[in-house]
């Protein structure tokens, strides 16, 4: 089997809380996996720490079977022994923010073109070429030449996860990529992540969406307090919740 | 009354002459200071104390001493070093006799402090969730800086820096006192010669004014080209 991520034993602290303890995952190639939890369960500082967005203090991340090689220092932290080791596999793994972070002062076909020239070399021409199919498999092509701040949430999401594709990424990360949106707008963001699932793509989800999580993963983690308390099949897992905390957790979030 | 106009007429000519070397004052000033204004923040950032502190001190004695106390200081002071020292012998000193470039030289120094600080604070203030997006799709912190944080960071701080450039063209009224003829020192040579005092500086007052409508309009006009993404799409 090839593994596209793994995370072994990973342990994060802020200061003296201890926010992950201990969280293992592995992602096949095509696989959805749907991480869900309360709020302060850990699973955004999960997906913050595999692109080492926050540095975990131990543990090991592996992508495409390369592992990120990190030094430990005394004070019990951890940095990258090699910067441009990170920076090489954060350009593989390309994430999609709560609140899109898309840059403000570059138009959208812009934004999509940025890292892709500038990071991985691409030429200009032939970025532009792919940004302009991205967008309009996104459903924004004629946005291209508006700047984020002229869209609408949902559009600027989609158009951050046009930026995201236009990496050509190993795995997307996507960190609550609906909280921040309009009820409205949920919906045309979970469609393309949707489309994007059946297109085979390995993707990494931290989500309140339950429906998306039942319909769309191949897998769903459950994190409580730093540490995974339950994982597996989408609709067996959340039929028949086995962990009490699950069982809460679901009960709270049914409407 | 009348006779104050005649005579304003009478000398609009000679003031209007030093037009240009106000404007060229506040050009080279405002070129070379904020172009030094770069690396003053950016060593502002700096984690390096041996490189912090230095620029935050250059920074302290910019804003925290009178532009004129620096011109004079720069323009006497430098004035007694440098005949008999090399530069004496050198191709500068010709261009090192005149008042014009101690002007530009303080101003410059003073401009590059200011706008240091304010650049320092617009680069603080560039949205973390940008600069992890740039992080996240691998870029170098170098690129990150030069992409991202110091765009970013021009067009939070354009206002204030435009703001800065009025300010300036008006501080160059202080060359005329180390005896560089532009608007402000020649309305006072106009004053010694004609014993009037207060037609010279009305008509000094009103150029200035037309000046400052003129270079307004104009940074305007630049604010709107570079912070385009803040207006709304039909005027974009």
């Amino acid at each position: 089997m090839d593994t596209t991520l793994k995370v072994e034993d990973l342990h994060k602290r802020f200061g003296e809380v201890e926010v992950l303890k201990g969280v293992s995952l592995a992602a096949k190639t095509g696989d959805v996996i749907a991480m869900i939890g309360s709020s302060g369960s850990g699973k955004s500082t999960l997906l913050r720490c595999i692109n080492l967005l926050e540095m975990p203090n131990s543990g090991r991340v592996a992508v495409n079977g390369e592992l990120i090689r990190m030094k430990s220092l005394p004070d019990g932290t951890a940095l990258p022994e090699d910067q441009k080791q990170v920076e090489r596999i954060r350009s593989k793994l390309a994430m999609v923010f709560q609140s899109f972070n898309l840059w403000s002062h570059r138009t959208i076909l812009e934004n999509v073109i940025e890292a892709p020239v500038h990071v991985l070399k691409v030429p200009r021409k032939e970025a532009i070429e792919r940004a302009e199919a991205l967008l309009a498999k996104v459903g924004i092509a004629e946005k291209r030449n508006f700047y984020p701040n002229h869209l609408s949430g949902g559009q600027q999401q989609r158009a951050a996860i046009a930026r995201a594709l236009a990496m050509e990424p190993s795995v997307l990360l996507f960190d609550e990529p609906t909280s921040a949106l309009d009820p409205e707008l949920v919906g045309e963001v979970l469609q393309v992540m949707r489309k994007l699932a059946e297109e085979g793509r390995t993707m990494l989800v931290v989500t309140h969406e339950m429906g998306f999580a039942r319909d769309v993963a191949s897998q769903i983690v459950f994190l409580h307090k730093g540490q995974i308390e339950e994982q597996g099949d989408p609709r067996e897992l959340l039929a028949n919740p086995k962990s009490e905390r699950l069982k809460q957790f679901l009960s709270s979030t049914r409407h | 009354m009348n006779e104050s106009f005649t005579f304003i007429a009478s000398i609009a000519p000679t003031l209007l002459a030093a037009v240009p070397m106000t404007l060229v004052l506040t050009f080279l000033s405002a070129v070379i200071g904020n172009s030094l204004a770069l690396p003053i923040a950016v060593a502002r950032l700096s984690g390096n104390v041996f490189v912090r502190y230095p620029s935050a001190f250059f920074i302290f004695v910019m804003r925290g001493t009178p532009l004129l106390a620096q011109t004079y200081l720069i323009y006497y002071g430098l004035g007694e070093l440098l005949p008999g020292s090399w530069v004496q012998q050198s191709f500068l000193w010709p261009y090192l006799r005149e008042g014009f470039w101690y002007a530009v030289f303080a101003f410059s120094l003073n401009t590059a402090g200011y706008t240091g600080e304010i650049l320092r604070g617009a680069i603080e203030a560039v949205p973390r969730g940008e600069i992890e997006a740039a992080k996240a799709y691998g870029m170098s912190s170098r690129m990150i800086f030069w992409r991202i944080k110091l765009p970013r960071a021009v067009q939070i701080c354009l206002p204030t820096m435009t703001g800065e450039t009025i300010l300036l063209l008006k501080a160059t009224s202080l060359a005329s006192l180390i005896t560089v003829w532009e608007v402000m020192g020649t309305a006072r040579q106009i004053q010694k010669v004609t014993f009037r005092v207060y037609e010279p500086l009305l008509a000094a007052g009103f150029i200035y004014i037309v000046l400052v409508f003129i270079l307004t309009r104009v940074l305007m006009i630049v604010e709107r080209r570079i912070n385009r993404h803040r207006l709304d799409p039909v005027a974009a």
